[in-house]
């Protein structure tokens, strides 16, 4: 099935200083109990977006009106613990499309590959940078280039380069569906199944 | 000839395709499912009109949703009840054999898996969870995927793949009295820090590691994806042969003996290459106790929270945010602190060695007065051989009651959730916030320091109580 295509992405950013976030800060897991992949961005972060009566938490940054935009900026190893790919959703919902950290999880970032949210990988003192200027500069705009596979500070020219699988990346421009593929190799897989005796 | 590790042998021997520049297509031979991370994967199915295309290799069970107490009544939870009948709806339109609620063989995904003999060496195995790492304490390649890898496999059986990095952990040496496989990943996981392993997949190996149990290595194996790594494995010897021997599989398939003749080639070559090698002493391992809010965040028992100096100065602002949601101060003693529930259970500790320990300790003595205790079986299995074995009569005279099997307070999905503000000494894998309840304050252990909080009311040296 066809994905929404992602190619060059301009926006403001929403930095997030913390490392190590898992996916049950992300999407809770009392929230994970509906049967569909929609409307789970209402409750990205939740914990940390409402205090323990429901109430808004105005310390926590999606809750600053400073702070908007379609890209995430957050400290290394984002996405770990849970495979839960609500997670993805999640962030993918509420109107994020690319995501910048050091490092990711494994399977988040497996995940947000197969739902066309952009893990973007820099190396880790270029995060703190672009988490400073983001945070001092609130209306700072990134321009993220997936064909060019750059990051680009709009106001200074300072541009990053990050990689990305080929395959990944080709899939995420056209907005292709690694099923799409599988299933295109049907055969292949069946004259696997009768080399190996299944 | 190349000399290979066990990792690359088994992946070897599953790539149908190799993309150019890309990841494999890697074969699937055993895919679990469970209730929550599958709904999503069959409607993708039927949305493009296809079936499943290997039912025989997918078993079901509901494990993460269900109540731990009076499970014969309906579910109470609308949501859950739900995705539980959804689960029960697509296995039958499917043609999935599933092991729901109230079936004898119903439990944790990762503790029915093995236990039956699905989970056999050598092969490949995913689930929607990401404690699939858990298998490959049989010697096979197995690891977590998402939804859409899900819809994958059932779609065809395989899902794209990039291959890991290599890391190898040495572990040689006598454990310590008290000192359990829980304490050793424990301490290989603060050693390497929750972010550690990333893109690696880890190969256990070792005087110590032989030496263990297969509900052990499951153990080890189960939280290896805490540090970040794609899975664990460890490879097969006799231990695992007279396990699987046990199991329903074997005994209803003889013939699957001849299948564990050729283990002899399930092992690393002797000059196999390792990106990262790991050498630890199983001597100087303490029972180890966490402080923060990831599973990286532990220390011995006997030690204190790390002072904020010992910090990186960029993690600073997550430590003091993660101690702060504890109520802990850096430097810190931790034995000592009171403690108010206790959990026993998950596909980390909930199998029958567990209750064994659990029991062993508890026994001749008394639950402490202000402790809750979550006592949850991995399974219908597990929960028969308590009673059978009479580790039931042991917990009851000791003051605990025992639950019905299911992942229970680990992600606190059903009712049992530890109330806000409350510590919990846990034998699950996560202590980040919130996981066992919004507010709870979980400090992850092994089963015996659990039964130690258990019967003294706070954070207690199990080798105390030997």
């Amino acid at each position: 099935m066809r994905k929404e295509k992602l190619n060059i992405l301009e926006s403001t950013c929403v930095p997030l200083t913390l490392e190590n976030i898992d996916t049950d800060q992300i999407i809770p897991a009392r929230f994970l109990s509906a049967t569909s992949r929609e409307g789970f961005g209402d409750n990205l972060f939740y914990d940390w977006r409402y205090t323990g009566s429901g109430e808004i938490n105005k310390e926590f940054v999606l809750n600053n009106p400073k702070y908007s935009g379609e890209i995430l900026v957050t400290g290394k190893n984002f996405g770990c613990g849970s495979s839960r790919e609500h997670a993805v959703w999640a962030v993918y919902d509420y109107g994020f499309r690319v995501v910048v950290s050091s490092f990711f999880a494994d399977i988040f970032r497996n995940n947000a590959l197969n739902n066309g949210l952009l893990p973007v990988v820099i190396p880790e003192p270029d995060v703190q940078k672009l988490l400073n200027l983001v945070r001092e500069v609130p209306g700072t705009v990134v321009r993220v280039n997936l064909i060019e596979r750059s990051l680009k500070i709009e106001a200074t020219g300072k541009t990053f380069a990050f990689e990305i699988n080929p395959y990944k990346q080709e899939c995420l421009l056209n907005g292709l569906d690694d099923i799409d593929y599988l299933l295109s190799m049907k055969e292949k897989i069946i004259e696997y199944e009768k080399m190996k005796g299944y | 000839m190349s000399q290979k590790t066990l990792f690359d042998k088994i992946w070897d021997s599953h790539v149908v395709h190799s993309i150019e520049g890309g990841p494999d297509v890697l074969y699937i031979d055993r895919h679990y499912i469970h209730e929550v991370t599958s709904p999503q994967a069959f409607k993708g199915l039927e949305q493009r009109g296809i079936p499943v295309f290997r039912p025989s290799l997918t078993l079901a069970t509901a494990d993460h949703n269900i109540p731990t107490k009076d499970q014969h009544l309906q579910i109470k939870d609308e949501l859950s009840r739900k995705q539980v009948e959804k689960l029960t709806e697509n296995c039958i339109r499917y043609g999935i054999e599933l092991y729901g609620l109230n079936h004898i063989y119903n439990g944790i995904v990762h503790v029915i898996g093995p236990e039956l003999g699905y989970t056999r060496p050598g092969m490949t195995i995913v689930c929607g969870d990401s404690h699939t790492s858990t298998h490959g304490a049989f010697g096979t390649v197995a690891f977590g995927v998402g939804t859409s890898e899900v819809e994958m496999v059932l779609a065809t059986q395989c899902v794209l793949q990039t291959r890991s990095k290599k890391m190898r952990i040495m572990i040689d040496g006598e454990l310590q009295k008290g000192v359990t496989s829980k304490d050793i990943i424990m301490y290989i996981i603060s050693k390497l820090s929750s972010g550690g392993a990333t893109g690696y997949f880890v190969e256990y190996s070792g005087t110590t590691i032989r030496k263990l149990s297969m509900e052990a290595r499951m153990t080890i194996c189960n939280m290896t994806i805490e540090m970040g790594a794609r899975g664990g494995l460890i490879a097969p010897d006799e231990i695992t042969f007279n396990y699987l021997k046990q199991t329903k599989y074997f005994k209803e398939n003889p013939a699957a003996n001849k299948e564990i003749n050729s283990r002899g080639e399930l092992k690393s070559d002797p000059g196999a290459v390792f990106d990262k090698e790991v050498s630890i002493s199983a001597g100087t391992i303490k029972p180890m106790v966490t402080y923060g809010t990831n599973p990286g965040m532990a220390v011995a028992i006997d030690e204190s929270v790390p002072l904020l100096e010992k910090q990186n100065s960029k993690e600073s602002v997550s430590f003091l945010k993660s101690l702060d949601y504890m109520g802990f101060k850096p430097g810190e003693k931790i034995a000592g602190h009171p403690v108010d529930y206790v959990f026993l259970g998950s596909c980390t500790n909930g199998r029958i060695e567990d209750f064994r320990e659990f029991a062993g300790l508890v026994k001749g003595r008394k639950k402490a007065a202000d402790i809750t205790a979550l006592l949850v079986p991995g399974s219908k299995l597990v929960e028969e051989k308590v009673i059978k074995e009479g580790l039931l009569k042991i917990l009851n005279d000791a003051g605990f009651e025992l639950r019905q099997p299911g992942c229970s307070s680990c992600l606190a999905m059903n009712e049992d959730k530890i109330p806000s503000g409350k510590y919990a000494v846990s034998t699950s894998n996560r202590n980040f916030e919130g996981r066992q309840g919004p507010g709870a304050k979980t400090l992850l252990a092994s089963p015996l320091t659990a039964a130690a909080a258990a019967v003294t009311g706070k954070i207690t040296d199990p080798r105390e109580l030997l």
